[in-house]
């Protein structure tokens, strides 16, 4: 593990543990309204401020970051398990499974995946609380975002299914689920950890995307999209340069990302 | 732009452009004046100078046509619009852009001032309605001629309002004229004279043709033709828009120098506000028509002589609730928000005070009703805004059975109370609005889910699948006059939100409102028309149907290269006066 990796490794473990300190960090918590202070710069009440409506900015970007890094795993493993599903049973299957679900795969990489989680979010309930809301936006975020990966599966199964040990395992009999959990998945994991930890970084910036445009998670709850929706009207970065802090950190966390990412890929290749 | 009435009872403050001349012109020309009758001068220049005095004539008359030069002003103003206008046909306006466009182009009959809000002669010299509403008679101006040199008359005038009321065309400036069964026909009583006959009568009718450019009945250019201060010289899609000056513009200021002042308009095509600012503040613009407050603080922080607020604007934004029979929710809640109670009682919990003063950082103002203060005829001021009062609230919600229980608010049957208000995600404003009342209305134990919908998907559950609780938006008005809100306050309307397209009106107070508003629409003393009005708006407070949240100021950026701007809560608040404004010689030096 070199000295980058290490960094980035402990960054991210540093701003886990401090986004889960949450609670006691802020405790005026991230939707209380001082009506008083819109607007405000950094004080001793308000480290990074108020925002437009006078919440308290350094406890969103903790409330915030927490929901960004607890629910973009969560998405991660939902599109992770679908896409092992789809591209490692069809790449064990092979054949005419194989190139349904290559086409399929396909068609589903070649739709405009923000039009698409606009479409499907427009079409949900209205009536759900924030915390449902947010478990939702990341769960469509899982539901779409399985293809590319399912298509890395898809081709590494298909080369497992020829290989000489599946080729002797099947001579010995085995055949069906036994096989594909046996000694078909097993091989598979490499590359399901490392379509994982690529998927975390990728659905960040989806729900940054959406939260951006005001489609992400409800109010009052915080996410980095919809923090880093507050600097539409920043002009310059010496104007107010508090308000920078959630774009530095979603910049750091996903470099940080890279940089161990980077490293598994390495190991994995 | 309707209303003459409601413009009368505004103050007429001095008009601005006379200031400009006054500021540009004069400046050089009294000096000259001046010096022409100053004896010592004269005296010098006769006899002791060695000059000859025919020379001195000669840099006397030079010095005259540079000051002539000067007045005439020139260069050219920069500015945006917000998107790409859909048409240049004047007839055929139905958005910002080329409502802009048509503004600075079109040459009209007669003209609202947008600061005085009365109506002034344009190409008309003069007007006169028959007493039955129904025909209008117009004296046109002599020896006017179109950008190419076609001379106007009133075949002009028969050729456009012939093709406004073309209903293939689909015009909606033409449907602000429909009245009644049967054609609109045109009688020349002259080349200069004709009189427009419509088949049932039409309120405040003159005002309408504030919005009717002229156009060409002979000219091949045909809406390239125009009679208004600027011409389309140049299109490119997506980028900007050039205008140049109409050199047939029959317009003159004070001391005889003809309009527009400026040499062209340049107008950016840019939807960024960022951009737009930033641009700006370079001095690349010199002026933002519409600001956000947010944008007008910080502009106002650094440089507080470019901004002007100028004061309530028409535009309001309120809530409402969904009250149609066939919506997917659940009928409790439908009953809920049937109940004047409930409805009234959620308006006394909202802050408009916060709304206003966070939102809106203070450039806005806690709405009454359907008018603004600001239209200042139409506007009933017997009505106030309603008072934060939580407690009042709460007490007007017992009496429909609601209870507090542990904090949540329960209806009769033991129902929490709970709804989601749904706006267009592209309005921060709207969507922090909600969040405080989502806040305001926690304290009586309403618990409210905000959702940010993209447009077209909210403007589909409002309006085709009526599946929503409630809304938060705004309606733009254009119109002083309250016909132009007949489209919303008929039950049978479209834009009747609540419950659109009734059959008949399904409450005995839309039933009411439906009479009062065709009463006004027909009524042609102004009187009667106000009373019928006032009374609208009572209803409308007192049942509570939209609940009105704030009007927000008219705020707006203009450089200090531009002289005689005089910004006005109407469209197009800075450049009202297009004809009339100048830039100062530094900029004009520096283009």
């Amino acid at each position: 593990m070199n000295a980058a990796r290490k960094l980035a490794c402990v960054v991210l473990l540093a701003v886990c543990a401090v986004s889960l300190a949450a609670d006691w960090l802020a405790p005026s918590g991230y939707a209380k309204q001082f009506r008083e202070v819109p607007s405000s710069p950094p004080s001793r009440q308000h480290l990074l401020g108020t925002d437009e409506i006078g919440r308290d900015r350094f406890a969103r970007v903790l409330y915030g970051t927490r929901i960004s890094l607890v629910l973009a795993p969560a998405a991660a493993l939902v599109s992770t398990l679908l896409a092992a599903l789809v591209g490692g049973l069809a790449g064990y299957l092979g054949g005419i499974w194989l190139r349904i679900a290559t086409s399929f795969t396909d068609l589903f990489l070649s739709l405009p995946w923000l039009f698409l989680l606009i479409a499907v979010r427009a079409l949900l309930p209205l009536n759900v609380s924030p915390l449902s809301s947010v478990l939702i936006t990341f769960f469509i975020l899982g539901l779409l975002g399985w293809a590319a990966s399912a298509r890395v599966l898809s081709a590494s199964a298909d080369s497992l299914r020829n290989s000489d040990f599946v080729l002797q395992a099947q001579a010995s009999g085995l055949h069906g689920p036994r096989l594909f959990f046996v000694h078909v998945l097993p091989n598979l994991k490499p590359i399901l950890y490392a379509q994982f930890w690529i998927s975390i970084p990728v659905f960040i910036l989806s729900e940054a995307n959406l939260g951006i445009l005001g489609l992400g998670v409800a109010e009052p709850l915080p996410s980095w999209g919809s923090l880093l929706r507050e600097l539409e009207g920043l002009v310059s970065f010496r104007e107010e340069p508090w308000r920078l802090v959630p774009l530095v950190l979603l910049i750091v966390v996903l470099t940080s990302f890279q940089l161990v990412l980077s490293n598994n890929e390495e190991v994995t290749a | 732009m309707n209303g003459r009435r409601a413009f009368s009872e505004l103050v007429p403050a001095k008009d601005s452009y006379t200031r400009v001349i006054l500021s540009g012109a004069a400046t050089s020309r009294s000096e000259v004046a001046a010096e022409s009758k100053d004896p010592y001068f004269t005296r010098n220049a006769s006899k002791d100078s060695p000059v000859p005095r025919g020379f001195l004539l000669l840099l006397l008359c030079l010095a005259l046509l540079a000051a002539a030069a000067y007045a005439q002003g020139g260069g050219e103003l920069r500015f945006c619009l917000r998107n790409e206008p859909k048409t240049f046909d004047p007839l055929l306006v139905d958005d910002d852009s080329s409502l802009s466009i048509r503004y600075l182009t079109g040459g009209v009959l007669v003209r609202a001032n947008r600061k005085t809000q009365q109506l002034e002669p344009e190409l008309a010299e003069s007007w006169r309605l028959s007493k039955d509403g129904k025909q209008i008679t117009f004296k046109l101006r002599h020896g006017v001629l179109f950008s190419d040199g076609t001379p106007f008359s009133a075949d002009d005038v028969a050729y456009t309002m012939q093709r406004l009321m073309d209903p293939n065309l689909h015009s909606s400036t033409g449907d602000a004229f429909r009245s009644g069964t049967g054609a609109v026909t045109t009688l020349k009583l002259g080349p200069d004279q004709i009189t427009v006959i419509f088949p049932a009568p039409i309120v405040e009718l003159d005002a309408l043709f504030d919005q009717v450019a002229i156009m060409s009945a002979h000219s091949p250019k045909k809406e390239g033709a125009v009679l208004g201060p600027f011409l389309v010289a140049e299109y490119k899609a997506g980028s900007s828009v050039l205008l140049k000056r109409n050199p047939n513009y029959w317009k003159k200021d004070a001391h005889g120098h003809r309009l527009p002042y400026l040499d062209s308009i340049h107008l950016d095509i840019q939807p960024n506000r960022d951009v737009e600012m930033l641009r700006f503040k370079r001095g690349e613009l010199d002026l933002i028509n519409v600001l956000d407050s947010d944008y007008f603080d910080k502009l106002a922080s650094t440089s507080p002589q470019l901004v002007h607020d100028a004061g309530a604007s028409l535009d309001a934004d309120f809530l409402w609730f969904n009250q149609v029979a066939s919506a997917p929710i659940p009928p409790y809640k439908r009953a809920w928000f049937r109940s004047t109670n409930f409805r009234r009682a959620v308006s006394e919990a909202i802050n408009r005070a916060d709304l206003s003063r966070i939102v809106y950082n203070g450039h806005a103002q806690p709405a009454v009703g359907p008018v603004s203060p600001a239209n200042k005829f139409w506007f009933n001021s017997r009505l106030h805004p309603e008072a934060h009062n939580p407690d009042a609230a709460l007490k007007r919600l017992q009496a429909d059975g609601f209870h507090l229980q542990d904090g949540t608010l329960k209806d009769k049957d033991g129902n929490a109370v709970e709804f989601s208000i749904v706006t267009n995600a592209s309005s921060k404003p709207r969507e922090r609005m909600a969040v405080l009342m989502q806040e305001d209305l926690g304290k009586i134990g309403i618990k409210v889910n905000v959702v940010t919908l993209d447009f077209p998907s909210l403007l589909e559950r409002i309006s085709q699948k009526f599946n929503y609780e409630a809304a938060i938006l705004g309606f733009r008005n254009v119109d002083l006059d309250p016909s132009g809100q007949m489209n919303i306050w008929l039950s049978s309307a479209e834009n009747h939100a609540w419950n659109p397209q009734q059959k008949s009106p399904e409450t005995a107070w839309e039933a009411e409102i439906d009479k009062l508003m065709r009463a006004q629409a027909s009524a042609s003393d102004p009187k009667k028309r106000k009373q019928s009005f006032d009374r609208v708006q009572e209803i409308v407070y007192e049942q509570a149907p939209f609940i009105y949240l704030v009007n927000q100021d008219a705020l707006s950026a203009v450089s200090t290269s531009v002289e005689g701007a005089n910004p006005v809560i109407l469209h197009p608040q800075t450049f009202w006066n297009a004809e009339r404004l100048t830039l100062n010689a530094n900029t004009r030096a520096s283009r």
